[in-house]
């Protein structure tokens, strides 16, 4: 697993809901290209079109509340997405994340911290959140063994395969 | 323990659970609904072959009930031929309705149970005293292939009810007001329980939509200790009677909250989130251009009924229009012996198939931009039901209504006398 990541940073405020991350409506595709065209369409139209591979999503509390859509978490991945740092996490987005081998971390003050456009190093492993930009530094909450394990296994799909001996 | 614990304790096979801890627990319920394709491709990317306890699952067709584009008909077809190829006998097609209220009209939910729905509004069940929680296609694809999931013990907070609620004031406007006060991100990671005497006057339906939207304060579950009105509802339904866990006194809930109901008048939420609430008063006389009344949050028969008794032989505002989606077909047949549907038509309402319609702005209904409705449904995000600059008002059934009836954003009390 890859534990440091390294992006531009792209800010939103609170309660950041699935709908908007990824509308309802488009929620028959199951094609991740075509579910990536989608991504924060309802937030931030230019989203999709800006981000690049190892961009950094920041927010403040509650990001991904609402709907348990994993296909929140699968358009922010396919848009290349290689973090979310946030205040607090909606907790089935935080469980789709994390499943999916998406770092989400819980990161006190970060959307004060970071402003649009910000290039932004996280060190999963090391818990820490450093803006290239500004020079500031954070600390990220730990994430739980449990959850580091199944990351580090590039998510719950290879680990599950891994346990039945695939 | 709290009962919620002795739940959880008992499905990981373990004496004693607490909060924080993580737990592998056996699910009693799985559901899944048909957003989620992906569930069936989580399961076989996990390696999955078989399905591991077929009777446990419930396959729900109910947000795109019926079909409305290819692409959901085609994402149907494959769940119809996964139910056969696996032996899951409840598949709830299209005609059924919202997987909340078919698990309670068909009593598949039961107390002490652990429920799993991909679903965020699973935290319903919680009005049976089971534990209900909603969770992504792969986390359900899981259970498909393990039988168990794993979850981290809520901190638990309890809600107390207080007083007798005013005529126009229902559970939905209890649950806002509280929303309104304690914020969306209140209960994230939490458990909500409520207690309180203001219970008994609540029948199932008003226990649900209590439930049902402490999903929108971020609750991981919610919970209400049965009482002989739940175990009266459940044996209406042909379930037998349960070993019903309590909890025991010395617990130690996270914090505990007292809400006297019989001060507040019926409230709203404003656009664009739920916990923008305001007593209704404040947007009264607002124009409304549709009115939604349904889905897992205000589409039963107490809802339809009260909104038949405010516009029987009487007409919706010509600028309105009002649409009415039952829970699901045992509520829309109840309704019609009951002469609401007749009453609802008759008075200008257009009726939609029961299932999620226009709840998630997928079909039936959407908004226009720059609309506004009123809607007994949980959500008011941008978008979430059509265009993301049209306005969703969140009320009860009733104020839905009266709305209908004004035109405008009214109080339903003085219908109500
Ligand atoms: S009725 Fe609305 S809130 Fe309820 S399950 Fe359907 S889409 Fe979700």
């Amino acid at each position: 697993m890859q534990t440091t990541i390294t992006g531009k940073a792209f800010v939103y405020g609170a309660n950041v809901d699935t709908d908007q991350i990824y509308p309802g409506r488009f929620l028959d595709l199951t094609d991740p290209e075509d579910v990536a065209r989608h991504a924060m369409e309802g937030a931030d139209p230019l989203f999709a079109s800006q981000c690049a591979p190892g961009d950094v999503v920041v927010a403040a509390t509650n990001f991904g509340c609402g709907s348990s859509r994993e296909h929140a978490v699968v358009t922010l991945k396919a848009a290349g997405v290689g973090a979310i740092l946030a205040e607090s996490f909606g907790r089935i987005f935080f469980r789709n994340a994390i499943n999916l081998g998406l770092p989400a971390i819980v990161c006190p003050g970060v959307q004060e911290a970071v402003a649009r456009g910000d290039v932004v190093s996280v060190d999963i492993a090391a818990g820490t959140v450093a803006n290239k930009t500004t020079g500031a530094t954070l600390t990220a909450q730990p994430l739980s063994d449990y959850v580091m394990n199944i990351l580090r296994n590039g998510g719950i799909k290879p680990m599950i395969r891994k346990s039945l001996g695939l | 323990m709290h009962a919620i614990e002795k739940i959880l304790a008992r499905a990981a096979g373990v004496p004693s659970v607490g909060a924080g801890e993580i737990v592998n627990c056996d699910v009693d319920l799985a559901g899944i609904n048909d957003l989620y394709l992906q569930t069936v491709r989580s399961f076989r990317e996990m390696g999955g072959v078989r399905v591991h306890a077929p009777d446990k699952v419930v396959m729900f067709l109910d947000h795109y009930a019926p079909a409305s584009t290819i692409a959901q008909a085609e994402n149907q077809k494959q769940f119809r031929e996964f139910c056969r190829e696996q032996g899951i006998d409840l598949l709830m097609d299209v005609d059924q309705g919202v997987c909340h209220q078919v698990l309670a009209d068909k009593g598949l939910v039961r107390p002490g149970q652990v429920v799993v729905v991909t679903d965020s509004h699973t935290t319903t069940h919680g009005a049976f005293g089971a534990f209900g929680t909603g969770v992504g296609a792969t986390d359900l694809a899981i259970i498909l292939v393990t039988g168990k999931l794993w979850f981290r013990v809520p901190e638990i907070v309890r809600i107390r009810l207080e007083g007798k609620p005013r005529p126009g004031v229902y559970a939905k406007d209890v649950i806002l007001h509280v929303i309104g006060r304690l914020k969306a991100d209140y209960a994230v990671y939490k458990a909500v329980e409520f207690a309180g005497p203001t219970l008994r006057q609540f029948g199932v339906s008003e226990r649900m939509a209590l439930c049902n939207m402490t999903t929108e304060m971020g609750a991981k579950t919610s919970y209400i200790q049965p009482d002989d009105v739940t175990m009266a509802f459940l044996a209406s339904r042909g379930c037998p009677p349960a070993d019903v866990p309590t909890t025991d006194p010395d617990f130690r809930y996270a914090a505990e909250h007292v809400f006297d109901v019989s001060a507040i008048g019926p409230q709203l939420a404003a656009p664009f989130s739920v916990d923008n609430v305001s007593d209704l008063a404040a947007h009264a006389g607002k124009p409304v251009d549709q009115a939604f009344l349904g889905t897992c949050t205000g589409g039963r028969v107490e809802d339809l009924a009260v909104a038949a008794a405010i516009l029987q032989g009487k007409h919706i505002h010509p600028g309105t229009r009002m649409l009415v989606v039952p829970a699901s077909k045992a509520v829309f047949l109840e309704a019609m012996e009951r002469g609401y549907v007749q009453a609802l038509v008759a008075a200008g309402a257009t009726f939609v198939t029961p299932g999620c319609a226009a709840c998630l702005g997928t079909h039936e209904g959407l908004l226009a931009s720059g609309e506004r409705c009123i809607s007994s449904s949980n959500r008011n995000f941008p978008g979430r039901m059509g265009h993301a600059k049209a306005e969703i008002f969140l009320a009860s059934p009733a104020a839905v209504a009266a709305s209908a009836l004004e035109g405008r954003i009214a109080d339903p009390a003085k219908y109500l006398a």
